[in-house]
């Protein structure tokens, strides 16, 4: 059974998305359980993988037993084990806690959300397990046109954006599709590792360059990378919340996986930062990703909104730190992709318990929820300490491993902007803080209470479904930071090769 | 000069393939309709499909089927020289598909903006959303 892990990771939500769709005819009560089933199934199995490459080393399944690089072979290593467990781990608390606002923002359709929620996220997961170029392309679309459908559920406008993000999604994996051609004209081989063991001999080629650098704007454009990140904000707060806590965490996050990949495994660290020698100016761009998006971030006046924007910024974090060219830097890089994954799904899950209750996350909507919502603005918080980079929670590590790489490289460009992100972070939740604790409840009477004084709001908590979910993620966050250095250690140190130092 | 023109000649295969994607990119940034950006889109997908197929073709090969093979007078020798690449063109069916389906979804949601704004011209729904 446990050999058969990386085909079941995908093979068996894969069924399921199909089999949810059938369901949702016959009677809609059954699409949650097979969903949350199939989730729970590819979330074991992941674990369990991540257990096994830790103490066996790298897992190798061929597909349908043909040998790799004529078959299909999916690679488990130390890197894309441990996102494994990141996105089937967070699809599955995920579907848990937004059963009842997807029951209650569109009652006729739960099969079709249920059916493109689980193939979105056999897509991510194929992308992460596939140890094929071209089968990472196919499963790229695959988690892209579902992610277009979850988007668009929102109505409103929710399929304009969706629209959006489509032309320039379509366009990013064009442009990866193309240079995997490069790659094969070069190299005639679309496995990963065999890639890497014949293209040595070609790295003066400009071709092998050229691939290598359309595959990068393909992913970055995927990653909503600073320049290119136009279609994310509108895409994300127009979905509506359970599409967003799932597409948020996961999508960029991935591609980031797809990025780093592409830089350790398929090219090797010394193609990529020396050869090519384009990594000084990358590491800028993300500095001016940083900047901006935190900018951005500071003039919106949308909850949903506002964090989006911190998503551009994290994903520069991530492009910064794995183009930093050393090793703490590209720790630093992996271990962010886990964390922003585990808090942007917390914060998102506190969004969506808020629109559940109150039907909005403007920014007027959220005065006296401190009152109202203790539980979920708690665990908000420990989200946006996160966020912030308060130890113990786990953003801070990252954040440290970041820092520290930008000095090791002498970028202190790159440094600077880590610690402004930082500090916008600090105005930007805590003017949210302010909102939500100080300013009074707007009810319907503010100004005739004779006393002066406004009435005590009403508790008013989300479902125990939504919050119990939102306070597992929540201790997560904590978790995860402090035993971050059992991860470094024995995860992600091993994941980046011996070259890099 | 002639220099150009030849290495122009030679690979105008490629030079078809950027021109139609160029073409494509073109109308999804430049138009106003939503339908004629999704043809764009299309075009853009298309021409790397064409660049795909273009890859695999061989002067004078001709397709990877054995003459004969079941009959007993088959040819003895595989030569990878006479056939064409059968691989990029096998890839590019999984892209057309994906392809039809990116259109499929495209146009489906081209639909819903239609019925939420009653146009289908990008300035036109700008304008309505600033309004609202």
């Amino acid at each position: 059974m446990s050999s058969q892990y990386p085909a079941l990771i995908v093979a068996v939500p894969l069924l399921a998305g199909l089999l949810v769709f059938i369901a949702g005819w016959v009677n809609k009560k059954w699409c949650f359980p097979i969903a949350v089933a199939a989730l729970g199934i590819s979330a074991y199995s992941s674990i369990g993988l991540l257990f096994r490459v830790i103490n066996e080393g790298v897992i190798v399944y061929k597909m349908g037993g043909w040998d790799p690089p004529m078959g299909i072979a999916y690679y488990v290593d130390h890197l894309n084990g441990l996102v494994l467990v990141v996105v089937s781990v967070v699809a599955f608390l995920n579907a848990i806690a937004s059963k009842r606002s997807i029951e209650d923002e569109f009652p006729d359709n739960i099969g079709a959300f249920y059916s493109l929620y689980v193939l979105m996220v056999t897509g991510l997961l194929g992308i992460v397990v596939t140890g094929d170029a071209f089968n990472l392309y196919v499963l790229l679309e695959i988690a892209a046109l579902t992610g277009y459908g979850l988007i668009a559920m929102g109505g409103g406008r929710g399929p304009l954006s969706a629209l959006n993000y489509l032309y320039m999604g379509t366009i990013g994996a064009c442009f990866y599709l193309l240079g995997i051609g490069y790659l094969y004209i070069m190299t005639g081989s679309l496995n990963m590792v065999d890639i890497a063991r014949i293209l040595p001999d070609l790295y003066q080629s400009k071709a092998v360059m050229a691939a290598f650098i359309i595959c990068m704007v393909g992913v970055w454009i995927k990653m909503a990378f600073f320049p290119l990140h136009a279609w994310l904000p509108n895409a994300y707060t127009y979905a509506p919340s359970a599409s967003s806590s799932l597409v948020a965490p996961l999508v960029t996050k991935v591609m980031i996986y797809v990025m780093i990949r592409l830089i350790l495994t398929v090219f090797t660290p010394e193609f990529s930062f020396n050869i090519l020698a384009v990594s000084q100016p990358i590491v800028w761009l993300a500095v001016i990703a940083i900047v901006m998006g935190a900018l951005l971030a500071l003039k919106e006046r949308n909850l949903k909104k506002m964090l989006t924007y911190i998503i551009v910024a994290e994903v520069g974090y991530m492009v910064g730190g794995a183009w930093l060219g050393n090793r703490v830097g590209m720790t630093g890089a992996i271990l962010h992709i886990v964390n922003d994954a585990l808090m942007t799904l917390c914060v998102f899950m506190a969004v969506g318990n808020i629109v559940y209750k109150v039907k909005g996350a403007d920014f007027e909507d959220l005065q006296g929820l401190f009152r109202k919502m203790p539980f979920t603005m708690g665990a908000f918080v420990v989200g946006a300490m996160s966020m912030i980079g308060v130890p113990p929670t786990c953003g801070f590590f990252s954040k440290w491993y970041l820092i520290s790489g930008a000095i090791q490289a002498g970028h202190y460009g790159f440094m600077v902007a880590l610690v402004f992100s930082s500090l916008v972070n600090v105005v930007l939740f805590f003017r949210i803080f302010e909102i939500c604790y100080y300013e009074p409840f707007s009810d319907d009477h503010g100004h005739g209470d004779e006393h002066g004084h406004h009435p005590e709001p009403a508790m008013d908590e989300a479902p125990v479904t939504m919050l119990v979910p939102l306070f597992v993620i929540a201790v997560i966050l904590v978790l995860v930071g402090l035993y971050t250095g059992d991860i470094v250690n024995q995860i992600i140190d091993v994941a980046i090769p011996k070259g890099l130092v | 000069m002639a220099d150009i023109v030849s290495t122009v000649v030679a690979n105008y295969n490629y030079w078809i393939y950027i021109t139609l994607m160029m073409i494509g990119l073109y109308a999804i940034i430049a138009k106003n309709n939503l339908v004629k950006k999704i043809v764009g889109m299309n075009i853009f997908q298309t021409a790397i499909i064409l660049f795909y197929v273009s890859i695999g073709v061989k002067k004078g090969a001709t397709i990877p089927i054995l003459e004969h093979a079941h009959g007993g007078h088959g040819y003895g020798v595989v030569h990878a020289a006479e056939y064409a690449n059968p691989l990029p063109h096998v890839l590019m069916l999984t892209a057309i598909v994906v392809g039809v389906a990116t259109l499929g979804v495209a146009l489906a949601l081209a639909i819903r903006v239609y019925n939420e704004y009653n146009t289908l011209e990008e300035d036109e729904i700008l304008a309505q959303i600033r309004e609202e």
